[in-house]
Parts: C-alpha cells; sequence; structure tokens
C-alpha cells in the first residue's frame, strides 16, 4: 500500500538524520579549547570563574537598565566589556565579530551559543566610524561641556 | 435518524497522495522563500518602508480569518442544533485549526526576527491588539481541540455542549481581534473603524463554508464516495449566498460612512476609483470574481443546485477574499498618510505619494505555502483519524 | 557622540567634586570660541547622575520654528545620518529615514513651507499601543524608543505610527556606530540622540540646526516652566502634527 510505504520511508528518513546529527562529533575528534585574549587592566568586574558563568545575566540587566530607565553607568557596560575585551588583529586594530579572534567568538564558537548582540551593537570598541575621528574627540567634547554648563546657568 | 459513523480516509486514491505531495512541495519551496528572505533581509522582498505589511500578510490574514469561518459547520451543528450538519463537525474543526496554523506560519515566517517567536510567546504588552491575537490564537486551538475530543470520544461527549459553546464564541472573540488589528489604527484612513471587526467576522463565514465545501469535495474525489447529500450541498448553498451578501453590505457600510465624511473622501476615491491595480482588485477581485460570479453560479444557470456549481462558487469565494484582503492591507497603507491635511506635501521618505508594490516571488511562494501547510495538516490528519463521515450514513432520516 | 570621560571624569558624577564648577571653569575658556547660535541652547535643568534611572518630572520635547527653516537645507538630516551611522545603501525606498524634510504647499494660497519631521515622541504613543512585546515604549522622561532586544520585527508599529517615524531594518549593516545599536529584522527611528541627551547634550539634529542650519530647532525640558521651549510654547501659538489626534507629540511647530 502507498501509504505504508510512505510513513517507512519517511521513518527511516527521520532516524538516519538523528543518527547524523548525534555521530558526526565524535567522528570530528575533539575541538581544541578556546584561549581568549586578556583583557586590558588589572582585572575583569568581577572573577573569571563568576564571568564565565554569568556575564549573560549581567549584561541582560544592564541592558534593560540602560534601555528603558537610562541608566549608564559604564562598569557593566557592553561598550567596556567591548573596548577592555578589544583584540587586535595583523593591522593593529581591533578585530570585529568577523574574526574568530574576536575575544567573544573564541568561546561562543567553542560552545556554539549563538549570541545575536552584534547583529545590532558595533564588536568593535567606539564604532565602525569612531576609530579614525578619536583624536579630533577633544575639542567637541569642550564645546559641548560649554555648551552643558551654558545651560546650567540659564 | 440514522446514527453517524466516521471513518479514516479509507483507501485514497493517487489523487489524493498526488495533493499530499503537491502540498508537501509547496511548503518546501515557501520555506526556502522565507530562508532566503531571513538570510538576506526584507530587502528582497517588495515590502519597504511604505507597504510593510506586503503578501504574506494578505495570505496569513486570509487564513486567520478562514479559520474562525471554518468552525461554522461544527457550530451550527452543536450549537444551533442543525443535525444535517453534524457528519461534517469533525472535518470542520480539523480545518479551523490547521487553517489557523497555516496562516500563522506565514505570519511568523514573515517577521523580522522569527528567531524571537518565544519573546512574542513570553512578553506581553496587553494593550496591544496583537498580544491579545496570541492568546485567542492559541487558546482556539486548544478550545477546538478540545471541541473535538468532545465529539471524538465517547468518554468526553458530556462535555459537548458547553465546549462547543465556548469554541463560538471563541471564534467570534478572535475575528474581532483580527478584525481590530486594522480597526484599532488611528491615522490609517481606510480602515480606522470598527466596522472593521463585523466585517471580518462576515468574511470569515464565507471563506470558512468555502474551504469546508472544497475539503468535503476533494475528499469525494480522494475516495471515490459521495460524502455530501444534494439536500446538504443545497443548504452549504443557501449560506454560501447569505455570507457573500453580509460581506457584500459590510463593505457597502463601510465605504458609505467613509465616503459621507469629507476627510475622508481623498482614500475612497483612491480606492473606488482612481487608485489603479488596487481598484481593479477591488471591483474586478472583490466584487466581481468574489462576490457576483458566485452568486450569480449559486443563484441562476444550470449548475445553482450542483456539487460542481457549489465547488466552483467556493473557488470565486477565496480568490475573492484574496483580493479583499489585498485591497484592505494593501491599498489601506498605498494610500499615503495625511500628515497635513489639506497640503500639498512631498518628501524623500514618499509623503504624498501613493507607493507602489510589486510583489517578489518569494514572499508570493510564502504566502501560498501558508495553504499548503492547512491543506497537509488536514490531510495527515483525515488519513490517520476519524474526521470523515460514512457515505451510507449521512442521509438524514434514512 | 558622548562626552570622553578621560576629558570630564566629573561628568561621571560618582566623584563627588563640585560639577557645576568645573564644567563653568570649562565654559569659561571655551565659551568664546563657539559660534553664537550654540549659545541658545538652553539645558533646563543639571543633568542626571549616570547611576540615576530617568524621571517623570521631565519631558523632552523639541520646537521648530518653521519660518526659520528653509527648503534647500538639509542640516539637521545630514547630521543625524552621521550621527546614528544611517548609512544609505541607494534603496530609496527600504533605506532608514528618522527624519526627513518635508515640502509642503497650501493649494488655495500657493504659500510653501519646510519642515522636518521625525517621531514626534508622543505622549500617547500608537506605536507603543499596538506593540505586542512591548518593545516599543516610551521612558518615564517622554523619550519613546525600541528596545530592539525584543522587536519580533512585526512592524505593527509602522502601521500605527501616524506621521510615518519608523523605519524597518530591511539588510545586514556592520557599520554601526556605538551609540546607535541597529541591526536587521528590527524597527528603528529618531531616539532624541538618547545617549547625547542622557550625557547632558542637545540632539545631533539641534545642534546641527544651530551650527551649519538656521537655528530653527531648540530643545528642552516641556515640564520645566523656566525652559526656554516652554517659554516659547507659553509666548508663541505654536502646534503639533495632527493634534487632532490627542496622541500629544513631544515635538511642536511655530509659524506652521
Amino acid at each position: 500500500m502507498i501509504g505504508r510505504a510512505v510513513r517507512n520511508g519517511l521513518a527511516a528518513a527521520a532516524f538516519a538524520a538523528v543518527t547524523a546529527v548525534a555521530v558526526w562529533p565524535a567522528l570530528a575528534g575533539d575541538v581544541p579549547l578556546p584561549s581568549p585574549a586578556k583583557g586590558k587592566g588589572e582585572a575583569c568586574v568581577a572573577d573569571t570563574a563568576f564571568m564565565r558563568r554569568n556575564h549573560m545575566s549581567m549584561l541582560v540587566h544592564q541592558r534593560d537598565a540602560t534601555m528603558h530607565e537610562g541608566i549608564r553607568t559604564q562598569q557593566y557596560s557592553l561598550k567596556e566589556c567591548i573596548s577592555c575585551h578589544a583584540v587586535e588583529g595583523a593591522d593593529a586594530k581591533p578585530v570585529s565579530i568577523e574574526s574568530p579572534d574576536h575575544f567573544c567568538r573564541s568561546c561562543h564558537d567553542y560552545a556554539a551559543v549563538t549570541i545575536d548582540c552584534f547583529d545590532c551593537h558595533t564588536s568593535t570598541p567606539g564604532g565602525a566610524d569612531k576609530a579614525a575621528e578619536a583624536d579630533g574627540a577633544g575639542a567637541d567634547a569642550v564645546a559641548q561641556l560649554s555648551d552643558y554648563a551654558k545651560g546650567l546657568d540659564r | 435518524m440514522a446514527r453517524i459513523v466516521y471513518q479514516e480516509m479509507k483507501q485514497p486514491r493517487a489523487f489524493f497522495y498526488g495533493l499530499v505531495s503537491l502540498h508537501a512541495a509547496v511548503i518546501a519551496v515557501g520555506l526556502a522563500a522565507a530562508y532566503y528572505m531571513e538570510h538576506n533581509g526584507h530587502v528582497v522582498t517588495g515590502m519597504n518602508n511604505q507597504i510593510v505589511w506586503g503578501l504574506p500578510h494578505v495570505f496569513a490574514v486570509f487564513l486567520i480569518v478562514a479559520a474562525s469561518g471554518a468552525l461554522n459547520v461544527a457550530s451550527i451543528s452543536s450549537v444551533f442544533q442543525k443535525l444535517d450538519y453534524k457528519p461534517f463537525a469533525r472535518l470542520s474543526g480539523l480545518l479551523a485549526v490547521s487553517l489557523l496554523i497555516g496562516g500563522l506560519a506565514v505570519l511568523v515566517l514573515d517577521l523580522g526576527r522569527p528567531d524571537r517567536l518565544i519573546v512574542a510567546m513570553t512578553t506581553y504588552n496587553f494593550k496591544s491588539i496583537f498580544a491579545w491575537n496570541i492568546y485567542l490564537y492559541t487558546g482556539f486551538v486548544v478550545i477546538v481541540a478540545a471541541y473535538l475530543w468532545t465529539m471524538m470520544d465517547r468518554s468526553a461527549a458530556a462535555y459537548n455542549k458547553p465546549v462547543a459553546f465556548l469554541a463560538f464564541l471563541w471564534r467570534l472573540i478572535l475575528t474581532t481581534g483580527t478584525g481590530s488589528i486594522f480597526g484599532f489604527l488611528v491615522a490609517r484612513e481606510a480602515y480606522a473603524a470598527a466596522i472593521m471587526a463585523p466585517l471580518f467576522i462576515a468574511a470569515s463565514f464565507a471563506y470558512g463554508l468555502a474551504f469546508t465545501i472544497l475539503a468535503l469535495i476533494t475528499m469525494c474525489r480522494s475516495m471515490e464516495s459521495m460524502l455530501m447529500t444534494d439536500e446538504v450541498v443545497y443548504k452549504f448553498r443557501s449560506l454560501m449566498i447569505l455570507f457573500i451578501l453580509a460581506v457584500l453590505y459590510f463593505t457597502a457600510v463601510q465605504h458609505l460612512a467613509n465616503m459621507y465624511w469629507a476627510k475622508h473622501q481623498g482614500v475612497e476615491r483612491f480606492l473606488l476609483l482612481e487608485g489603479g491595480v488596487y481598484t481593479a482588485v477591488f471591483w474586478i477581485g472583490q466584487i466581481l470574481i468574489g462576490s457576483i460570479a458566485p452568486m450569480a453560479v449559486l443563484a441562476y444557470g444550470p449548475m445553482a443546485t450542483t456539487r460542481w456549481g457549489i465547488t466552483l462558487a467556493s473557488l470565486l469565494v477565496l480568490v475573492g477574499g484574496i483580493a479583499h484582503m489585498y485591497t484592505i492591507i494593501i491599498a489601506g497603507q498605498a494610500y499615503p498618510l495625511n500628515l497635513f491635511p489639506g497640503m500639498e506635501v512631498s518628501s524623500s521618505f514618499g509623503d504624498g505619494q501613493v507607493t507602489h508594490y510589486m510583489p517578489s516571488i518569494p514572499e508570493f511562494l510564502l504566502g501560498v505555502s501558508g495553504i499548503s501547510i492547512a491543506m497537509l495538516l488536514a490531510a495527515v490528519a483525515i488519513l490517520f483519524l476519524r474526521f470523515l463521515p460514512k457515505p451510507e450514513t449521512v442521509v438524514p432520516n434514512a | 557622540m558622548t562626552i570622553d570621560p578621560k576629558i570630564a571624569p566629573a561628568v561621571a558624577g560618582e566623584e563627588g567634586v563640585g560639577r557645576r564648577d568645573f564644567l563653568r571653569a570649562v565654559a569659561g575658556f571655551a565659551g568664546v570660541t563657539l559660534a553664537p547660535g550654540v549659545m541658545l541652547y538652553s539645558y533646563g535643568a543639571a543633568a542626571r547622575p549616570l547611576d540615576e534611572a530617568v524621571s517623570g518630572k521631565v519631558r523632552w520635547g523639541m520646537l521648530v520654528d518653521v519660518s526659520r527653516c528653509q527648503s534647500d537645507c538639509d542640516a539637521c538630516v545630514s547630521a543625524c545620518f552621521k550621527e546614528n551611522g544611517l548609512s544609505a545603501v541607494e534603496r530609496p525606498t527600504t533605506d532608514a529615514q528618522w527624519i526627513r524634510k518635508v515640502d509642503i504647499r497650501d493649494p488655495q494660497t500657493g504659500v510653501t513651507r519646510s519642515l522636518p519631521v521625525m517621531c514626534q515622541h508622543c505622549a500617547e504613543p500608537p506605536c507603543v499601543d499596538v506593540c505586542p512585546t512591548g518593545a516599543s515604549f516610551k521612558r518615564a522622561d517622554g523619550i519613546v524608543l525600541v528596545d530592539k532586544h525584543i522587536c519580533i520585527g512585526c512592524r505593527y508599529c509602522m502601521m500605527a505610527c501616524p506621521y510615518k517615524a519608523r523605519s524597518f531594518v530591511h539588510e545586514t549593516h556592520t557599520d554601526q556606530v556605538e551609540a546607535a545599536p541597529r541591526g536587521k529584522g528590527t524597527v528603528e527611528g529618531c531616539t532624541m540622540c538618547v545617549t547625547r541627551v542622557d550625557a547632558g547634550n542637545v540632539p545631533a539634529c539641534v545642534e546641527a540646526c544651530a551650527t551649519t542650519g538656521n537655528g530653527a530647532i531648540i530643545f528642552g525640558d516641556l515640564n520645566d516652566p523656566a525652559s526656554e521651549i516652554a517659554q516659547r510654547i507659553r509666548t508663541y501659538a505654536t502646534s503639533q502634527i495632527r493634534s487632532d489626534l490627542g496622541v500629544d507629540p513631544g515635538v511642536h511647530y511655530q509659524n506652521l
């Protein structure tokens, strides 16, 4: 009967697919442990073991506080993470998430955990176009401060 | 009246497997199209910052509206005690669930971030009619599943009446919610009106019945047996004429009210007279093909009370339904938002301009695959569970 | 851009040194170099410390003097594009436009006007009402934003917005600036340059209008009776776009 044949065919295909997925990693052999680059400065905002387990919760907490309440303390901000953990590439510029050497990617590739942070956020300090402008920022900031102070005087 | 006995699809002909294969193929292509759109972004579709909801939404809303209407036959038999419809109640409930799932699949696959479906299911803004609809849709599936259970399992039969009533109430609320997705949009002149809810309910009656009839006709061909008596065909015919008239009535009131308001005369002139392709879709698609032609087929001519007649009319109603949704969703967005009443406006962002929408092939394929998802789900269920009446028992008072 | 912490550590608000004194000192030596227009900025209240949540006592808004806005000037638009990294990919129907110049003409009198239209930061925003996940939200200080972390890309807010103020990100971008994260599949719109505002600055469009434009836009706290914006709205007849809808936009227009 056609129905029986179709059903058996489907079952066989499903079994084959599941088996292939389960067996594949074993065939591929051991993947070397990641060795993410050391961050700048003395220490991270918390010790390494804690960060490994909890960085995602800290980021989510800070994300909601910043997004909805405008709390912009720097210590736990993604911006600071990116800045401190920037890894320089061959051209002496920080690599983006495109590179497997990127701090976040080096572990996430290994753990096979997909993150979508960098679908929107820039993965390099200062953003894509800011690196070149960094030197000129001083004068701008002074002007901004001046405007701000003028406001205070009113 | 004879006891109604139900059966699985017995010894389906190649025709049935042909249809199943066709739907499976369309689904595969539709999923590939969704992946393509997702991978590249909506830039590969015809949608843009002016027409933000495109062909996938036309099909999705059409299917969701049809889903609640597909429950009609079951409701008529259980809630309103019309036993002539009882043999088809199970199929009607099955189609309601499968059409809804087909529509929702398209809606979800067209999201900018379908990977975040879990967010949509866990984070709610209860002021949003969209958020309400998520509950209405999932609730509908659960309630209709329970309804089917009370129909199919003797031990649950005692609950049949209350569950049937709940399902009927729920489907009315659900379609009210679907219509209100558009009715609650304060600034869109084409549809910011409470009448969208009853209009969608009337439309659901027509589309749902059309799907039910076509499914029954297809099953007849698949099993080479008569599932419908002439008397049932005649009843379906009367219902269909009534439902088409109801949609026409609400459509007429909607446009009349808009025409009466000076500030909405612009959008009415666009929709009914000067909208080019949109005007054509309304008059030729919704009115001529979707309303007048099926009524003419069912009221006059040689096919009026035949299976061929009701089949043709159902197909026309569904084509007209797509046109109806196209008019509401696409034409409603194509007409520019009126930021400065009475002024001529122009900008780099399409202010004051009618937007041209050219659907791309992937979004069409995704939309069509919703119909196939619904049909394949129903076909698989019919193959293994007892949804269809046994022909010799359908004749009432036999 | 935000204030560089290396230059102004006091702005961080945690040091406890006299912030105002420091800033006045900076203004003292820098003020002379600024164009007169820049002095118009009225910020109203002292900036919030970084660790303090935004307050409902403030309602940020803008006032556009349409009589000063010129049709051939797009200083606000280009400043917005630059500030938020909205690189145009030359696809006019799908490229994001957080702010646009609209030219209007009265067919009866032939009078023409030109004005910028952006998110109007409504007090009763329809986009917030319709958003199923709450991604579209209004901050306590009146700034309407999209939380792209929970935006599913359904575009219902774009259907609901009376001002066409939102854009959908139609394709992958990799050139985001730090202050304006944006990515494929989510909806976005004017943020009133929220990071600048939080750092005590005015939005980029306002700054550009004052420096390279015609000084048509002012920014400030609508709730502070002493702010320039509140005083001007009290003094002159101003209007809001589609005020008939009752959504109470935070962007007001003068001489429209």
